[in-house]
C-alpha cells in the first residue's frame, strides 16, 4: 500500500520490541463486543490508476462551466484565478503545515496571515480584520454572535435582501445561542426595511450590498439610524470583486463586516471549501472570533508574528471562549491573498469594471429581448422577472448546454418570487455566451 | 488586607474596600497582558464574576470576595495591564466596592492563613 | 616578443579552508543564506502595478451615483515573478509534513496524498457551481452519497450530516441536533452534558455556545472516565442530563475500555452518547462507532482522511448519526432515487424535522473530494491497515522513550498517540516548552504541548502510521539524546532554542499588549 512505509519485517520487530505477540494485543481495550474479524463491507484496496479512473467518472456526469456559457452566480462567482495561485498553494510548506502554534518555524504561515488581515481590512475599509473564518455565511453568523456579545442585546433584524442561505445559517446559530431573529420579506430593493425593525433589544441589523438581487445600496443613512438606535450594522458582502468599484462597508460607517472572498483566488468547488472575511472596528477588537495573527520582534529584536489574543478561543477560556472555532481557512486566505497581491489595487479596479461592463452589456441586450430587469442598481449581477417559473426556464437553458443563473425558487420558497432569475455575468463571460443566453432565453420563453 | 481561596485581596477603608488578585494569582497567570474592569454602578453579590485578568496563554475570572457596590475601577488597567504584575496588590487594584454586607469580610483569610493556605497548594 | 607561459594557472579554490574559524555574523539583509529575509507586500515602493493582464475599460457608471468608491484602495499589486519570489521565500520559514515529522498529537499530520490534490482540481469537480441545476451536478452528487456511504459504513452509523465545515462545527452540528431531539420529545429541559476534564476545549466550548451547562467528570489514575462519579453526576443530573461529550480513543491517547458501559449508563438516563472523532485514525476499519453505542460523532476529513491541513484550515466535519438522531440532520442533504440524484435545500421532507442549516451551499466538497480518493485508495483493508500501524507506531514511540521520559498512564497499550508528563524533568531547569523548543533545532516539530490539561506539562506525540520505522528510530534517537542533554544539565541548548530556526523565541507579551494587527 502506497502510503503505508512499514513493512511486515518491520511490524514484526517493532511488536518485539513492544514486547506483544500480535497487533490484536494493542486493541485489548476494546470491549468484546465491538470486535471484529475481517474488514468491513468496502471495496478493497486500489491502485491510483484505478482511484483516478473512478473520480473521473463521477467528473464526467457533470457539466463543467468551462464547456457552457456561464451565468451562476447568487453567493459564489466563477472568475479568472492566476495559474501562480494555485501553484503556490500546492507548494508543500503552506499546504501540509499546520496551525502556526510554533511561531519559530510558521513564519511563512504568519507573515501571509498578517498580510492578509491588512489586505481584508483595507479592502472593506476597517480598521481590524481577523485571520478568515469558514465562509461567509458563518462569518455573519459569527458577526450577528458578536454583536449580542457587545450590546448585551438579543434581537437580530436581517434584510430582506440577504441571501436566504445566509439568512438561514444566521437562524442556526443565533437561534442555538438564544438569539431572536426577525427576517424582512424577501425585497429587491429595500434594505433600509430593517429600520422599522429596530427596538431597544436589537443588537444588530444584517444587510447585503450587493443583495441577493443584485441591488448595490449605499448603507450610510441606515449604519446613522441603526447606530442611533444603539444597535450595530453588519454588512454582508458575497460578491467581494464588487470592493474593486463599489464604496466598502467601512466608508458607509459598518460596525461589523462579513465577506465572502471565494471570489478572489477560490475555486467554486460546488460551494467549499471557502473563505470568510472578517473585519470590525478596532473597539470591538476583544470580542471577535476566530484566529488573529500580530506583529511582535523575537529575541534577537526582528520583527516576527504570533498568534496573538488567543484567550478569547475555546483552547483557553473553554466554556466562556468568544466562538467554538479552531481553525481558520488557512490555505483558501493564503489564496486570497496571493491573487490579491497579484491584482493589486489597479488589477482589481480593472476586473470589477470589466464585471460591470460586461453585466450591464448583458442587461441592455434581455431589455431588448423584452425582458423584464428588476434590480434597479448593480455590480455584476442582476435579476429578471420571466413571464414563467425560472425554475423550468434554468433547466431548458442546461438542456441546451447553457447554465443560465439561479432561480429564486431554488433559493426561497417564497411564491412571488417563482420567476424570478438571478443572473452573473463576470470577466469569464464572452460576447458569444451573452449571445447564446439570449437567444436561449428566446426560446424557451 | 483580607484574602480568599481564588487569591483576591480586599483592603477595606470604612465602608468601601478595594479590589485586586494577590502577587501569588499574578506571577502565577504570567504576564499580564489585558484587564476586563467592571462597570461603576455594577451590584455584585459575593462570588459573582465581576472582571477578568488574562495573560498570553491563561484567562481567569476574578470573583467578587464582598458583594456590594462597584464605586470605582481601575481605569489605568486596560491601557498598562503590566501593573497587575507590578504592584499587585498596590496599584493594580481592579474595583473599589462599597460594602453592603460587611460581617463577610470575617470569612476571609487574613495574611498568615493566606500564606499558610499557599504552602498547601 | 615575449614566450607565451604555456602551463594554464587559472584556477580556484576546490575546498573549504578549514583552518578558517567560523563565527556567526549578521548578514547585511537580514537572511541566511538560502533563507531569505522577505518583506511585507506592503512594504514595496510602488503601489500602481498589478500582475494580472486586463485592459483598462471606460464604463458609465452613473446609476452607482455616490456608490462608486472613491478612496485609493491602498492595496500593493506584484507581477507575477515578485509574487512568486514573496511566496516562496515566506515558504521556506515553514515547517511542513512533507519536511519532516509533524507529530502533534490528536492532529494526525499524515501525509497528505498528492493524487488527492488532483482530483481536487479536475474539470468537472473542481469548478462545478453550487447553484448549477441539479441535472448538471448528478456526478457531484454521485460523489456526495458515495462518501456518505463510505463513512456510514465505516463507523457502523445509519445516516451522516456533511454539510459541517470543520470539527468543531461537527460538534455543533452534533449537539443541535441532540438539542433538536430534546426538544421534540418535550425535553427541553434537558440541558446538561457531561464532559471528562481530558476534553479538548472545543467540547466545553461548544456545549456553552448551544446554552447547555458543562458538567466535568472525573478521571481514574488510568486516565480513563471514573464510573463512578459518571454515575454520581448522572444521578445528580437527573432529568437535566442531555448527553455525554467523549473523546475515543481519549486525548490521553487510551481507549474508553468501559465505553459501552458508558453508552448504556448515558441512554439509560435519557441522554445521548456523542462522540469526538477527532481521534477516529486509531480505530478506522477496525472499530466501528456505531457497535460502542455512539449517537452522534464528527469525523476530521482533515486528520483521518488525509485531507491537507493547510497551515490551519479549510477542514471538513461531516457527522454519523445513530437512528434517533437521522431525521434531525440539517438541510441540505443529498436523496438518491431510481432516476439519480436530488438535492433536499429547503427540508420539504415532512418525515424528517432539520434543525436548520450549518453554512451556505453544501459544505466543503474539495475535501470531500480529496477524502474519497482517499479512501478508495487505501479501501477497507487499507484502511484497517492505517489503523494497526497508527497503533503500532505510537506504542513503538512510548516504548523506546518510556525508560527516559515519564509516562502517566504506563499499563497497558496506548493507541494512536503516547503520552508523556514533565515529571522526569523536574529539578533540570527544563520545561515542557524547552524541550519541545529544542526539537526544532533538530529538525522536528514539536509533540503537543501541555494538553491535555489533566497531566503535568504534557507531551503528546501522534506519529501517524505514515512514518516509517526509520524514521521513528531517528526521532527517537534525537529525543534520547535531547533528553540526556537536559538530565545533564545542559541548560542552556534548551533555554536559548530553538537556535536555528528562521525565527528566534517571540515575544507573545509584546504581541497581545500592544496588538498590532495589520500593516501601518
Amino acid at each position: 500500500m502506497r502510503y503505508l512505509p512499514l513493512s511486515e519485517a518491520d511490524r514484526a520487530s517493532m511488536l518485539d520490541t513492544i514486547g506483544v505477540k500480535s497487533v490484536d494485543d494493542l486493541f485489548v481495550d476494546v470491549p468484546q463486543s465491538a470486535r471484529r474479524s475481517g474488514t468491513v463491507d468496502l471495496p478493497t484496496f486500489a491502485g491510483e490508476l484505478e482511484v483516478e479512473a473512478q473520480l473521473n467518472a463521477f467528473a464526467a456526469q457533470n457539466l463543467s462551466p468551462a464547456k457552457a456559457p456561464f451565468f451562476v452566480g447568487a453567493g459564489a462567482y466563477r472568475h479568472h484565478i492566476p495559474a501562480t495561485v494555485d501553484h503556490i498553494i500546492q507548494r508543500s510548506e503552506f499546504l501540509t503545515s499546520y496551525t502556526p502554534y510554533q511561531p519559530e518555524i510558521a513564519q511563512g504561515t504568519l507573515q501571509v496571515l498578517f498580510e492578509f488581515q491588512t489586505q481584508v481590512a483595507r479592502l472593506t475599509g476597517m480598521p481590524v480584520a481577523n485571520a478568515s473564518l469558514y465562509d461567509g455565511s458563518t462569518a455573519a453568523g459569527e458577526g450577528v454572535l458578536m454583536a449580542q456579545r457587545i450590546t448585551k442585546r438579543n434581537k437580530a433584524v436581517l434584510s430582506g435582501g440577504l441571501h436566504p442561505h445566509y439568512r438561514e445559517t444566521i437562524e442556526t446559530l443565533a437561534h442555538a445561542v438564544g438569539i431572536e431573529t426577525e427576517a424582512c420579506p424577501m425585497v429587491v430593493d429595500g434594505e433600509a426595511e430593517v429600520l422599522s425593525h429596530i427596538d431597544a433589544g436589537t443588537a444588530c441589523v444584517v444587510v447585503q450590498t450587493p443583495n441577493v438581487f443584485g441591488t448595490a445600496t449605499d448603507l450610510t443613512k441606515i449604519a446613522e439610524a441603526a447606530q442611533a438606535a444603539g444597535a450595530l450594522l453588519i454588512v454582508v458582502v458575497t460578491e467581494v470583486m464588487s470592493l474593486g468599484l463599489l464604496k466598502s462597508p467601512g466608508e458607509m460607517g459598518a460596525d461589523i463586516v462579513a465577506v465572502e472572498g471565494q471570489s478572489i483566488g477560490v475555486p467554486l468547488s460546488f460551494g467549499g471549501p471557502y473563505v470568510g472575511l472578517f473585519a470590525a472596528k478596532e473597539k470591538y477588537l476583544r470580542n471577535m472570533p476566530g484566529r488573529l495573527c500580530g506583529e511582535t520582534v523575537d529575541a534577537d529584536g526582528e520583527r516576527g508574528f504570533v498568534l496573538t489574543l488567543s484567550t478569547r478561543e475555546q483552547h483557553i477560556r473553554r466554556d466562556k471562549a468568544t466562538s467554538n472555532i479552531c481553525t481558520n481557512s488557512g490555505l483558501c486566505a493564503l489564496a486570497f491573498s496571493i491573487h490579491m497581491s497579484l491584482l493589486g489595487q489597479e488589477g482589481l479596479k480593472r476586473v470589477a469594471k470589466i464585471n460591470y461592463a460586461k453585466a450591464h452589456a448583458l442587461k441592455d441586450q434581455l431589455v431588448a429581448a423584452g425582458i423584464e430587469v428588476v434590480t434597479p442598481r448593480f455590480f455584476n449581477e442582476f435579476t429578471v422577472k420571466l413571464p414563467k417559473p425560472a425554475a423550468e426556464v434554468v433547466e431548458a437553458l442546461a438542456a441546451k448546454g447553457i447554465l443560465g443563473g439561479v432561480p429564486v425558487s431554488r433559493l426561497d420558497a417564497d411564491p412571488a418570487l417563482a420567476n424570478h432569475l438571478i443572473i452573473a455575468a463576470t470577466e469569464t463571460v464572452t460576447d458569444a455566451d451573452m449571445s447564446a443566453l439570449v437567444a436561449g432565453l428566446k426560446e424557451v420563453l | 488586607m483580607k484574602f480568599t481561596k481564588d487569591h483576591e485581596w480586599v483592603e477595606v477603608t470604612g465602608d468601601t474596600a478595594l479590589v485586586g488578585i494577590t502577587a501569588y494569582a499574578a506571577n502565577a497567570l504570567g504576564d499580564v497582558v489585558f484587564v476586563e474592569i467592571p462597570e461603576v454602578g455594577k451590584s455584585l453579590t459575593k462570588g459573582d464574576s465581576f472582571a477578568v485578568v488574562e495573560s498570553v496563554k491563561a484567562a481567569s475570572d476574578v470573583y467578587a470576595p464582598v458583594s456590594g457596590e462597584v464605586v470605582a475601577a481601575n481605569d489605568d488597567l486596560p491601557n498598562s495591564p503590566d501593573t497587575v504584575n507590578a504592584a499587585p496588590e498596590s496599584a493594580g487594584w481592579i474595583a473599589k466596592v462599597k460594602l453592603s454586607n460587611p460581617a463577610e469580610l470575617d470569612e476571609l483569610m487574613d495574611r498568615d492563613a493566606y500564606e499558610a493556605y499557599l504552602d498547601t497548594l | 616578443m615575449a614566450d607565451t607561459p604555456k602551463m594554464n594557472t587559472v584556477g580556484r579554490p576546490s575546498a573549504p579552508d578549514f583552518d578558517i574559524e567560523h563565527t556567526s555574523f549578521k548578514t547585511l539583509l537580514g537572511g541566511r543564506g538560502l533563507l531569505q529575509s522577505e518583506k511585507l507586500i506592503f512594504e514595496w515602493d510602488d503601489y500602481h502595478r498589478t500582475g494580472v493582464d486586463f485592459a483598462d475599460v471606460a464604463i458609465d457608471t452613473s446609476d452607482l451615483g455616490d456608490l462608486v468608491r472613491g478612496d485609493t484602495l491602498n492595496l500593493p499589486g506584484l507581477t507575477e515573478p515578485e509574487a512568486v519570489r514573496h511566496y516562496v521565500r515566506l515558504s521556506q520559514k515553514n515547517h511542513a509534513i512533507d519536511l519532516a515529522l509533524y507529530p502533534l498529537g490528536s492532529c494526525t499530520m499524515k501525509h497528505n496524498p498528492r493524487l488527492n490534490e488532483k482530483m481536487a482540481r479536475v474539470s468537472g469537480l473542481g469548478d462545478i457551481h453550487p447553484l448549477q441545476p441539479v441535472s448538471t451536478v448528478q456526478g457531484a452528487l454521485a460523489l456526495m452519497d458515495s462518501l456518505a456511504h463510505w463513512l456510514k459504513t465505516l463507523t457502523g452509523m445509519p445516516a451522516v450530516a456533511l454539510t459541517p465545515k470543520a470539527g468543531a462545527n461537527g460538534e455543533l452540528c452534533g449537539l443541535l441536533a441532540i438539542k433538536a431531539a430534546h426538544e421534540a420529545k418535550g425535553q427541553g429541559q434537558r440541558r446538561t452534558v457531561l464532559v471528562p476534564s481530558s476534553a479538548h476545549g472545543t467540547n466545553p466550548a461548544t456545549a456553552a455556545f448551544v446554552g447547555y451547562t458543562v458538567r466535568e467528570i472525573g478521571q481514574t489514575n488510568d486516565g480513563r472516565v471514573d464510573l463512578e462519579d459518571l454515575k454520581a453526576k448522572i444521578a445528580a443530573t437527573g432529568d437535566q442530563l442531555a448527553a455525554i461529550m467523549l473523546t475515543n480513543p481519549n486525548t490521553c491517547g487510551l481507549f474508553e475500555r468501559d465505553i459501552v458501559t458508558i453508552a448504556e449508563l448515558i441512554h439509560a438516563a435519557g441522554g445521548y452518547f456523542y462522540c469526538d472523532g477527532a481521534n477516529f485514525n486509531a480505530i478506522v476499519g477496525r472499530v466501528r462507532p456505531g457497535d460502542l453505542g455512539v449517537d452522534a460523532m464528527h469525523i476530521n476529513l482533515h486528520k483521518t482522511f488525509s485531507t491537507p491541513h493547510g497551515g490551519g484550515g479549510p477542514g471538513a466535519g461531516p457527522v454519523v448519526l445513530s437512528e434517533a438522531l437521522a431525521a434531525f440532520a440539517p438541510r441540505p442533504w443529498v436523496v438518491s432515487s431510481g432516476q439519480g440524484f436530488t438535492l433536499e435545500e429547503h427540508g420539504e421532507d415532512a418525515s424528517k424535522a432539520n434543525f436548520g442549516r450549518m453554512c451556505a451551499f453544501h459544505g466543503q466538497m474539495g475535501m470531500y473530494i480529496r477524502a474519497l480518493t482517499y479512501m478508495l485508495s487505501h479501501g477497507s483493508d487499507g484502511l484497517k491497515q492505517v489503523a494497526e500501524d497508527a497503533v503500532l507506531n505510537a506504542n513503538y514511540i512510548k516504548v523506546a522513550l518510556g525508560d527516559v521520559m515519564s509516562v502517566p498512564f504506563p499499563d497497558g497499550p496506548c493507541m494512536h498517540e503516547a503520552l508523556f508528563d514533565d515529571s522526569w524533568l523536574e529539578g533540570t531547569g527544563v520545561t515542557t516548552l524547552d524541550f519541545a523548543k529544542a526539537m526544532i533545532d533538530e529538525g522536528f516539530h514539536p509533540m503537543t504541548m501541555y494538553f491535555p490539561l489533566v497531566v503535568h506539562g504534557a507531551m503528546l506525540i501522534e506519529p501517524t502510521e505514515t512514518e516509517s520505522k526509520a524514521e521513528l528510530d531517528r526521532f527517537v534517537a534525537v529525543l534520547r539524546a535531547l533528553a540526556e542533554a537536559a538530565l545533564d544539565g545542559d541548560v542552556s541548548r534548551f533555554k536559548g532554542a530553538p537556535y536555528l530556526a528562521p525565527a528566534k523565541r517571540l515575544d507573545e507579551t509584546r504581541a497581545a499588549r500592544q496588538p498590532k494587527l495589520t500593516h501601518s
